[in-house]
């Protein structure tokens, strides 16, 4: 039996390559899709004359980069071809999402105006999902068609922007806390204080450029809720990052372009992704991720049909993406935060290692300590600017 | 034919007809859409709408001074390295390059056929704190110990000035292929010493090779953001950071689009006030 290559794997090659496939967002912008970008989405809904709705013959997905199993020998997608068997629907699966802003500003003129995107499902963060929502870019999910939804895990059932998840499923979660080298620094890192005033790390730190990331951090950091973000507190954060900014002590902001530098000593330490630093402490045992003392930030990435999409052929991938099964064969290879109940005990069938990786299926306690951004802070215009000043744009 | 011959006026105009259509779709419809969008205001929720805010621009300038000035600085730096690389490299392939002319062209567009992100990527390693070239700077004492050349504007500098580099070689090889060196034999026949004869005859020839490089260098350079992005820190912002974040991250497109006006005039003016001094009529460009 051929075994399709992980992610880690592909991410270790690049790695090895020059590491300039660290960038897999950057990447994706040559390209990557597996079939044509014209995608034309059928009405809505359609439904026969007899009232039974019906599949269309093509499902268009926009998705990050990495972000589902694939066959890195046939350059298939396991998943997608078993979905295919399954329903006959043929999927045309697009790696462009390299960016939530990247992928709003490419399509916001086509959604302004009402026109199809040709995209049935996108997959975006939490906070841009709360915006095309509020802008009402999307169109409502059929939970009739999604019995398998009610294997949603309780704590991202109900988020603010959608509190019945009438628009959105999760697709993947990910914790953000700090991924360092403790040879390096010296010991342990423990608060994002450390790394804003340690003279040791002077110059050898970064932070991201997702402002609900570095910004909540530091919220938590300075004893504020990420979760309800008050003024004073935002703006506290980003005196004190400037601060580190005109010091040099923070040396970048940076999108998941971290983890080169981060495994090479350029940098020693990191606000992360633990999807990321499952991979990267896998290929450098020397490495550690930790969530701060004072809480870490947890993210999700959404399904939502952007207006036009199939919606009844877009709910059916979504039933069938939330079967454990289903959801443990994209996990095995993404290793980010399963939002699926089952997929746990699923996943022990594929690799048991996983199933007890603290940063795929994180215990109550890590949990416990992670928050949610608010995502009307996050998509704040007054707060973003003063943030983009800080980044240096 | 007949009809040609009667309206003889109109011929010269139906010859520049694609050259004039070209220039209006491509060049003065983005101009206006670019200018329209500069004076609108509003939001994402609230749409947006022109209503002359000619504040996009006060606040543009005010707000954003330091990283125009940077940009040009920075644009303005690296043509000048670009040139003190590429007038030896061009000067060698043009006279010395012999049969192996093509190929030492082919090689400086070569890194070309790599994309622009992962060159740049590339400089990443070859500056990497405890890579090769920090290693030998430190051995020789130019850069003390805990010194580095990432993120510092010294890597963006290089970066730019590295990615450019072709755009200023290639024009100034055609420049120098095209001198016809019995003018410099003559030139040595009249007793001109080998560096007079340079200064007096190949490099006033080759003068418009050099103003085409470095005009090609510098506008690309000024409204670069990869390089300042991947290889510098948010002290080495440039213009084109902030206008991509304008543009994507805070939507706000009429302060995006302002900034972007603002630079195409203050690259003019350079330009203008350039050409001016090296004088292009003499050069025949």
């Amino acid at each position: 039996m051929t075994r399709p290559l992980t992610r880690r794997e592909l991410l270790e090659r690049a790695a090895l390559g020059g590491a300039v496939l660290t960038l897999p967002g950057f990447l994706a912008a040559c390209g990557g899709s597996g079939g044509g970008i014209e995608g034309t989405a059928t009405t809505a809904g359609a439904t026969t004359a007899s009232g039974a709705k019906t599949l269309a013959d093509k499902l268009t997905i926009s998705n990050w980069t990495l972000y589902i199993d694939i066959d890195e020998k046939t350059k298939r997608y396991p998943t997608l071809e078993q979905f295919t068997t399954e329903t006959g629907v043929q999927v045309d699966y697009i790696e462009d999402v390299n960016d939530n802003d990247e992928w709003f500003g490419k399509n916001q003129a086509s959604l302004a105006k009402g026109r199809p995107v040709g995209r049935d499902i996108a997959i975006l963060t939490d906070w841009m999902a709360a915006r095309m929502v509020r802008l009402g870019y999307v169109d409502k999910l059929d939970r009739s068609a999604i019995p398998n939804a009610s294997n949603l895990v309780d704590a991202l059932a109900s988020p603010g922007w959608d509190p019945n998840r009438e628009y959105s499923l999760p697709w993947q979660s990910g914790l953000t806390g700090i991924g360092y080298d403790p040879e390096r620094v010296g010991g342990e890192l423990t608060s994002i204080s450390q790394l804003l005033e340690d003279p040791k790390l002077k110059g050898k730190v970064t932070f991201l450029t997702e402002m609900p990331d570095t910004v909540g951090l530091m919220i938590l950091d300075g004893g504020g809720d990420p979760s309800k973000v008050v003024k004073a507190d935002f703006d506290k954060a980003i005196e004190r990052l400037q601060k580190g900014v005109d010091s040099g002590q923070i040396r970048q902001f940076t999108g998941n372009d971290y983890s080169g530098p981060l495994a090479k000593g350029d940098i020693w330490a990191a606000v992360a992704w633990s999807g990321d630093m499952v991979q990267l402490t896998a290929d450098n045992p020397n490495l550690k991720f930790a969530i701060p003392e004072a809480g870490g930030m947890i993210w999700t990435d959404n399904m939502l049909i952007p207006k036009g999409g199939d919606v009844f052929t877009a709910s059916t991938f979504m039933n069938f993406a939330y079967d454990p099964k289903v959801a443990a064969q994209i996990e095995a290879y993404v290793n980010y935060i399963c939002p699926v109940k089952g997929a746990k005990e699923a996943i022990k069938a594929i690799d048991p290692e996983l199933a007890s990786n603290a940063l795929i299926f994180p215990d109550e306690a890590t949990l416990a300590k992670a928050k949610i951004f608010d995502a009307a802070a996050a998509d704040d215009k007054t707060y973003k600017e003063k943030f983009q000043a800080v980044v240096g744009a | 034919m007949d009809w040609l011959h009667r309206h003889r006026t109109v011929v010269p105009y139906l010859l520049l007809a694609p050259g004039l259509a070209w220039l209006a779709v491509f060049f003065l419809v983005p101009t206006y859409y670019l200018a329209n969008t500069s004076l609108q205001s509003g939001s994402l929720d609230v749409g947006y709408a022109f209503t002359w805010a000619w504040d996009n621009y006060s606040n543009a300038i005010s707000t954003y001074h330091e990283q125009f000035v940077r940009s040009l600085e920075y644009a303005g730096i690296a043509t000048v390295a670009a040139l003190l690389v590429s007038y030896p490299l061009a000067y060698f392939i043009a006279f010395r390059g012999g049969r192996w002319k093509g190929l030492l062209l082919l090689l400086i567009i070569a890194p070309f056929f790599v994309t622009y992100l992962i060159r740049t990527l590339a400089w990443q390693t070859i500056l990497a704190d405890e890579g090769f070239v920090v290693d030998v700077l430190q051995t020789i004492g130019v850069l003390g110990d805990g010194d580095r050349l990432l993120a510092t504007s010294t890597a963006v500098v290089a970066g730019i000035t590295y990615n450019f580099l072709p755009f200023m070689a290639l024009p100034l090889y055609v420049s120098l292929e095209q001198i016809d060196a019995r003018l410099i034999e003559a030139a040595e026949d009249l007793y001109a010493s080998k560096v007079h004869a340079f200064l007096r005859v190949t490099l006033p020839l080759s003068l418009p090779g050099v103003f085409a490089g470095t005009l090609l260098t510098f506008i690309p350079a000024a409204g670069d953001f990869i390089n300042a992005e991947l290889l510098g820190t948010p002290r080495q912002s440039m213009i084109g950071n902030v206008i991509q974040s304008k543009f994507l991250v805070l939507t706000d497109y009429g302060q995006a689009a302002a900034l972007s006006f603002t630079l195409m005039a203050a690259i003019l003016v350079l330009i203008a006030i350039y050409t001016r001094v090296l004088g292009t009529e003499r050069m025949g460009v």
